[in-house]
C-alpha cells in the first residue's frame, strides 16, 4: 500500500509526519504545478471548482510515483467538497487508475470514529502510535502555522527583499525534518534563530485580513501567492482559518484549547447570517467582522469561481463593508493563470487602503482643529 | 525651457502619452493605437511628443500605467508605476474636484470607481469577460461596415432601441444578427447594444455600487454619445464626459510622477532618445519545474533590463539582485 493525499498549502507535512512515524508507504505528490492543473482541467467537469481540478491533476500526478491508495477529507455538504472524494475516485477509476478510497469525514460522534478510518490506513499499529503519530503531526502543522504567522509579520518589514522568505523556506526544513517530539522543540527554537536572523525595520504597515474558502486560503498555487505579494507590496497579512485551527475544530472537537476557533467567527457573523451556509461562508462573514473590530485596514475574500457558500457571504460582505466601515475586496480564482488582473486590483485596494488611512490622520487632525472652534468635520 | 511631467498609459488597446507643465496644465495629448507592439507604439509616442514640444523640455517625472505598464516603465525609466484604477482616480479627481463615480471602458476592461472626499472608496472591474468593452463594439461596427467614429452618432437616432442580451458577447452578437435579419433599423440596432452593454456594465461591474453625482464617464468608448446616451438613460443622472476622456490614465500616471518626484529628486528618466534605442523582447520557458513559466525578456541594445513572467522569481529575482549587488 502507498498512501497518496491531495495538496493544500502545508498539509502534506502534516500527513507525511504521521504516516511516516506510524511505517506507512507514501507519495507526497509533486506540488502543485501548471502540469498538475492542466490534468486537472482535462479531466475534470468543467463546471466543477479549482480544488478539485488540482486535487484530480495531484492524484494523477501521484500515481505514476506508484501511489495506489487516496486518503483525502470528505464532508456533508452543502458545499460540493463533501462529494469531491467520491467523484474524483470515479473519474480516476474510468481513467484506469486503481486507487484505494479512504475518505476521512469528520466524526459526526466521538474523536474514535475518526482514529478507526485512520486505523485503515496505519494498520497493525496500536492505538497509543496512532495518538503519538496524530499528535506529533498535529504539534509540526501548528509549528508551521506559527511559523506562517511570524513571516507575515516579518515580510513587510523585511530591510533585505526575499529574506522573510529564504528564512520561511529554512525554517520549514527544519520542522519537516524532526522525526519526534523533542526533536520537534529542538527545531523550533532553531526556527526562532532563523527568524531572528531576518533583518526588519519597525515601520507603519497595512493590516489585512484574508478570508474565503479554505483550499484557496492555504493553496499558495491556487490563491496566486497572495501572501508574499501582499507581504512585498508592504502589507501585514492575517488569515481567517489555519490548517491547526480547522484540524482541531472539525477533526479533534477543540480538544486543544486557547486556539482561535470557528465558533467566535460564527458568532460574530449571527447579526448577517444566522445558518450554515456550507464550506465557510458563515466564517468569512463573521471573519470579516472580527478583523474590522480588530482595526484592520482591510478585508480580501478569497474563492474559487462558482463556490456557493463564499458566493453567499459575498453578497452580504458589502453590508457589512458599509456597516464597520472596512473595505472589502472580492477575489475569483479560476484555472487562468494570468496574474496581472490579480496585481491590478491588489495594487488599487493597496493604494486605496493607504490613501484612506492618510485621509483619516487628515480628518483626525481637523478634528482636533474643530475643539478649538476652528472647524467641525465629520470622519 | 518648458518643465513638466510625461504620463504614459501603456494599454491593450491604444497607448496614451501626455505631458502635463508644472501647473499640471495638459500640454500635449496622443492616442495612439497599440496594434499588439507596445515596445514600438511607445517608441513612436515618445517621437511624436519630442517633434511636438519645444526643443528645450525638461522632463521632471515619468509614470507609467496601463496593463503594459511595467514594460513602459522599464523602457523610459519612469519613476512611477501604478496600476490603471489608481491612476485613472487620481486624474478625474484632479480635473473634476468633487467626483464621485467614474465609469471607464477601455479596450479589454471596465471599471468602476467611487470616490467620496476625493477618496477611492470602492472600485470595481469587469471579472469574466470583456463583453462590452470597447473591442468589441469595434469588432460589431466592423461586422456592420461603420466607422466607430460614426457609431454614437447613428445610435443616437434611434426612435426605439431593440433589446440585445448584453450578458456574454457571443449571445449579443447573435441577437443582433437576430435582430438585424428580421429587419430592424441599424439605428435602433446600435441604440439596443448600447443599452445592452450599459445593463450588462451595471449589473456585472456596478453591483448594486452606490452611483452619485457627479458621475463622469472616460475612457475610448466615451467617445460614443450612444453610449453616453444609454448612461443616462439607464442612471437618470447626468454624465459628464471630461475633455481629455481618452488619455485620463496617462493624465493620471503624470499627475502620480509629479507627487513622485515634488520634493526635488531627480527623474530617471532615459530621455527621448529611448525612441531610437533597439528594444527587443523575447522569451523562454523555463524548465526548471512542471510550472513551466513562460519568462519575458526585455532587451536594451541586446542587454537584458528586465525579466518577468516567472512564478518563483527564479529569473526576475536574479536579475533584481544583480542591480543591487
Amino acid at each position: 500500500m502507498k498512501v497518496t493525499f491531495p495538496h493544500m498549502g502545508h498539509i502534506w507535512l502534516c500527513v507525511k509526519t504521521m504516516l511516516e512515524y506510524l511505517g506507512v508507504d507514501l507519495v507526497i505528490p509533486p506540488p502543485s504545478s501548471k502540469r498538475t492543473l492542466a490534468l486537472g482541467v482535462r479531466y475534470g467537469p468543467e463546471f466543477a471548482c479549482l480544488p478539485l481540478k488540482l486535487n484530480l491533476g495531484n492524484f494523477i500526478e501521484a500515481s505514476a510515483l506508484g501511489a495506489d491508495t487516496i486518503l483525502m477529507a470528505g464532508g456533508c455538504g452543502p458545499c460540493r467538497f463533501g462529494y469531491y472524494a467520491q467523484v474524483e475516485h470515479a473519474i480516476l477509476q474510468d481513467l484506469g487508475y486503481r486507487y484505494e478510497l479512504v475518505v476521512l469525514e469528520p466524526p459526526e460522534r466521538h474523536v474514535g470514529q475518526l482514529l478507526s478510518r485512520i486505523k485503515v490506513i496505519t494498520g497493525n499499529n496500536s492505538w497509543r502510535q496512532v495518538y503519538r503519530g496524530v499528535k506529533l503531526g498535529y504539534q509540526k502543522i501548528r509549528a508551521v502555522d506559527e511559523l506562517e504567522m511570524a513571516i507575515h509579520r516579518l515580510r513587510p518589514r523585511e530591510t533585505i527583499p526575499g529574506s522573510a522568505d529564504r528564512a520561511f523556506l529554512e525554517a520549514l526544513r527544519e520542522i519537516e525534518r524532526a522525526s519526534d517530539l523533542a526533536e520537534l522543540a529542538v527545531a523550533q527554537r532553531q526556527v526562532k534563530e532563523i527568524l531572528k536572523s531576518v533583518p526588519t525595520e519597525e515601520r507603519d504597515v497595512l493590516r489585512i485580513g484574508i478570508v474565503g474558502e479554505i483550499f484557496t486560503l492555504l493553496e499558495p498555487f491556487a490563491n496566486l501567492d497572495i501572501e508574499r505579494r501582499l507581504g512585498r507590496m508592504g502589507v501585514e497579512v492575517d488569515r481567517s482559518i489555519y490548517l491547526s485551527e480547522w484540524v482541531n475544530d472539525h477533526m479533534l472537537f477543540g480538544l486543544i484549547k486557547g486556539l482561535r476557533s470557528r465558533r467566535d467567527a460564527c458568532r460574530a457573523a449571527l447579526p448577517y447570517l444566522r445558518h450554515f451556509v456550507g464550506g465557510h461562508g458563515q466564517e468569512t462573514v463573521g471573519s470579516t467582522i472580527l478583523y474590522a473590530r480588530a482595526g484592520y485596514d482591510g478585508v480580501i475574500q478569497l474563492l474559487p469561481f462558482t463556490c456557493m457558500p463564499e458566493i453567499v457571504a459575498q453578497s452580504i460582505l458589502p453590508v457589512v463593508s458599509a456597516d464597520l466601515d472596512i473595505p472589502v475586496l472580492t477575489l475569483t480564482f479560476d484555472e487562468q493563470t494570468g496574474e496581472a488582473g490579480v496585481v491590478t486590483r491588489l495594487e488599487a485596494f493597496v493604494d486605496l487602503l493607504e490613501r484612506r488611512r492618510r485621509g483619516r490622520g487628515r480628518v483626525r487632525q481637523e478634528g482636533t482643529e474643530s475643539k478649538r472652534g476652528l472647524r467641525v468635520t465629520k470622519a | 525651457m518648458v518643465k513638466g511631467y510625461l504620463g504614459i498609459d501603456a494599454g491593450s488597446v491604444s497607448t496614451n502619452l501626455v505631458f502635463l507643465d508644472e501647473a499640471g496644465r495638459i500640454r500635449e495629448a496622443l492616442y495612439l493605437r497599440t496594434q499588439g507592439r507596445p515596445i514600438a507604439t511607445i517608441q513612436t509616442g515618445l517621437r511624436q511628443l519630442a517633434e511636438s514640444l519645444p526643443p528645450r523640455v525638461a522632463v521632471r517625472g515619468v509614470g507609467a500605467t496601463g496593463s503594459g505598464r511595467h514594460l513602459a516603465g522599464v523602457i523610459t525609466g519612469a519613476d512611477v508605476v501604478k496600476n490603471e484604477i489608481t491612476s485613472h482616480a487620481v486624474a478625474t479627481s484632479t480635473l473634476i474636484p468633487g467626483v464621485q463615480t467614474i465609469l471607464e471602458i477601455g479596450g479589454q476592461d471596465s471599471k468602476l470607481i467611487i470616490l467620496r472626499n476625493s477618496l477611492v472608496v470602492d472600485f470595481a472591474m469587469n471579472t469574466v469577460c470583456a463583453a462590452g468593452t470597447g473591442s468589441f463594439l469595434d469588432q460589431q461596427a466592423a461586422r456592420l461596415g461603420i466607422p466607430i467614429e460614426k457609431f454614437g452618432e447613428i445610435a443616437l437616432r434611434s426612435r426605439s432601441p431593440v433589446r440585445i442580451a448584453g450578458r456574454c458577447a457571443v449571445f449579443a452578437e447573435s441577437d443582433m444578427i437576430h435582430k438585424q435579419q428580421m429587419g430592424y433599423d441599424l439605428p435602433d440596432i446600435l441604440a439596443g447594444l448600447c443599452e445592452a452593454l450599459v445593463r450588462n456594465y451595471l449589473n456585472n461591474v456596478g453591483k448594486g455600487k452606490e452611483i452619485l453625482p457627479p458621475v463622469v464617464f472616460q475612457g475610448g468608448v466615451a467617445a460614443n454619445a450612444g453610449m453616453k446616451h444609454a448612461f443616462e438613460k439607464a442612471l437618470g443622472l447626468e454624465v459628464q464626459i471630461p475633455p481629455y476622456y481618452n488619455v485620463m490614465g496617462a493624465v493620471g500616471a503624470a499627475l502620480l510622477a509629479r507627487e513622485k518626484t515634488v520634493r526635488g529628486l531627480p527623474s530617471s528618466f532615459k530621455g527621448f532618445q529611448v525612441a531610437q534605442v533597439d528594444f527587443a523582447s523575447g522569451g523562454f520557458t523555463c524548465d526548471g519545474c512542471p510550472n513551466t513559466c513562460e519568462v519575458v525578456e526585455i532587451r536594451e541594445e541586446g542587454r537584458v533590463i528586465a525579466r518577468w513572467g516567472d512564478r518563483c522569481g527564479k529569473w526576475s529575482g536574479a536579475l533584481a539582485e544583480r542591480k543591487t549587488g
